[in-house]
């Protein structure tokens, strides 16, 4: 089961607060889209909004082309994986997953067969008899998730579910989320704000800022031609140059006024834009690259951060001539 | 300094047990006078006790009341608990004041109080009027432990639950109530030992029908026996029980 969401001039306000600013979204039926941003950035809120928890103070949302005007989350096409799994102490897994259809009225041994089948696909085959307790952090996210899917949502939000877990573990687990999220066919909307897992496992990214949406599109292009400063930065580290009628301090770039971006890693021996001759002022070795900071020789204040090759054996001191590959200019 | 600890805690006991232990002692007394010198031991009291109707009906009577109030007092509690910890209503903090206080007040003064207030309205005393004395006395010790243990750990649980599709009387009836199993039993078994004990309010509120305490208070009237000893004795039991009862579901919890 799946549906597409539609989310129209949406606005939220806690008290003198404003959450949520007139946002606008559409979410293909069957999309993995994750919303990014910082905390406060309202992602979380809009979460809540879609799964029925808060309403709006204006604006609309439609589910598979309904309108959830005054439709609470027990009665929504939607189910939530939270943060804390938020799991039921007191049941084993095969009731803790048999919940929602316990609640559908679907009869004791249907439950169990959809439960033990649920637990399969996450990953936990023949552990329905166990209790949460039992568990481990991780698995527990997969009990969680096993939870929201059996119930066939249309629509399955998650709520940071990967926040508590170690890094290691978070990274295995998006993969798994991005292929179960590929068998099951439901609309994924995931809240994080780990970008690197965002770009693991959406189909769309939605970056966030101070409630509204300050970039949306798929990983590569969000990352790669940001349409806002503010997505620029949080999508990775970037190297922010001002450009004033065309001139950056480097030389002519284009037209306008504006700040070029250019990534760490697009700056390289070969390129398109030349940098010029740059002095490298410090250079460490990162593993998969050397991380150096440089300053163009034509403009000596600017200070750029440049991941150069593995194999690069620049000392401070040095000077390179460097080129940038990828460029964005953002104008002001 | 170690010694004088444990002569210390010796001392604190007896203080608090002799008195039981003297009861108990005497109820097996094979004489006509509970008092010194024991006169050897007997179980002739307690069969006596035992196959005196009156004292049965209101052992029966006493059960029946500190069972079904405290279910009672229960449910209210935790009703109100959960909505206090829940939902911010207006002078939420008003009302968990005024839920409480009824703690505060001597049980002589809730007796007076109902007892004018049933005179007034007409109702006949008996076991009922009692039972809702001891609802009154129940309530705020049910809700208060009740109201403490709610966190947000359940919080968390009821929102998914909801998420599930479970309607409100769900998520009370298979999360909420549940989770807080262990608290709720405790307030439960303390309810049934206060109302089991109690004695000014069910002195007051009875008629006809009347509860084991008062049955007993009839009985000393008469002089003191060994069958008042065996009685005592019994409910002391029951009491004792009934803490057991509480420590297991207290220190048992599932963390």
């Amino acid at each position: 089961m799946t549906a597409n969401v539609s989310i129209q001039s949406v606005t939220q306000t806690y008290g003198a607060a404003l959450a949520l600013d007139h946002v606008s979204l559409e979410i293909a039926a069957g999309e993995f889209v994750v919303l990014l941003g910082p905390s406060g950035c309202g992602k979380t809120t809009l979460l809540n909004l879609i799964g029925g928890f808060a309403e709006p103070v204006s604006g609309k949302i439609l589910i598979g082309g309904k309108d959830m005007a005054g439709v609470g989350p027990s009665r929504r096409p939607t189910t939530t994986v939270f943060q804390d799994y938020a799991l039921f102490p007191h049941m084993t897994l095969a009731d803790n997953v048999g919940f929602g259809l316990r609640m559908r009225g679907v009869a004791k041994a249907e439950r169990r067969a959809k439960a033990e089948e649920m637990l399969a696909l996450v990953g936990l085959p023949g552990k329905a008899d166990r209790r949460p307790h039992e568990l481990s952090g991780g698995q527990r996210q997969r009990v969680a998730l096993a939870r929201a899917l059996a119930v066939s949502p249309d629509v399955l939000l998650l709520d940071e579910p990967l926040g508590a877990l170690d890094l290691k573990l978070r990274r295995a687990m998006q993969d798994e989320l991005k292929a179960i999220q590929r068998r099951v066919g439901t609309t994924f909307v995931h809240v994080t704000h780990d970008q690197e897992e965002a770009m693991a496992i959406a189909d769309r990214i939605v970056v966030m800022s101070a409630g509204k949406i300050a970039d949306i599109g798929p990983p590569r292009e969000v990352y790669l031609h940001p349409k806002s400063l503010f997505s620029a930065a949080f999508m990775g580290e970037i190297n922010q140059i001002p450009v004033i009628q065309g001139q950056s301090p480097l030389g002519p770039v284009a037209q306008g006024t504006g700040t070029l971006l250019i990534r760490p890693e697009a700056i390289g021996l070969t390129g398109t834009l030349p940098l010029g001759p740059c002095r490298v002022e410090d250079a460490a070795f990162f593993g998969t690259y050397v991380r150096a900071h440089i300053s163009p020789l034509a403009a000596p204040d600017l200070r750029l951060t440049v991941h150069l090759p593995q194999a690069s054996s620049s000392a401070p001191g040095d000077i390179l001539t460097l080129f940038a590959t990828d460029h964005v200019i953002l104008e002001a | 300094m170690k010694l004088l600890g444990w002569v210390y805690l010796a001392l604190g006991y007896a203080f608090v047990f002799l008195p039981v232990v003297v009861l108990v002692v005497f109820s097996f007394q094979d004489g006509r006078l509970p008092v010194p010198p024991f006169q050897g031991f007997s179980l002739q009291w307690y069969e006596k006790i035992l196959s005196d109707s009156g004292l049965m009906t209101a052992l029966w009577h006493s059960a029946l009341v500190a069972f079904i109030s405290s279910g009672l007092a229960l449910l209210m509690g935790f009703l109100a608990a959960h909505a206090l910890a829940r939902v911010r209503l207006p002078g939420s903090v008003l009302m968990r004041g005024l839920l409480i206080a009824p703690m505060t007040v001597s049980y002589l003064i809730i007796a007076l109080g109902l007892l004018t207030t049933f005179n007034q309205t007409g109702v006949k005393l008996s076991l009922i009027t009692a039972g809702i004395g001891h609802v009154v006395i129940n309530l705020p010790l049910c809700f208060a432990i009740a109201f403490a243990a709610m966190g947000d750990h359940q919080k968390n649980a009821e929102r998914a639950a909801r998420d599930l599709g479970a309607s409100e009387v769900q998520v009370l009836w298979h999360i909420s109530a549940p989770m807080l199993a262990p608290a709720l039993a405790a307030a439960f078994f303390l309810s049934v030992t206060f109302s089991w004990d109690e004695f000014i309010i069910a002195f007051l509120l009875t008629r006809f029908e009347v509860t084991l305490p008062v049955e007993i208070w009839s009985m000393l009237r008469s002089g003191l026996s060994p069958a008042t000893n065996a009685v005592g004795s019994l409910v002391f039991l029951v009491s004792i029980s009934m803490v057991f009862l509480l420590e297991i579901f207290l220190f048992r919890r599932v963390k």
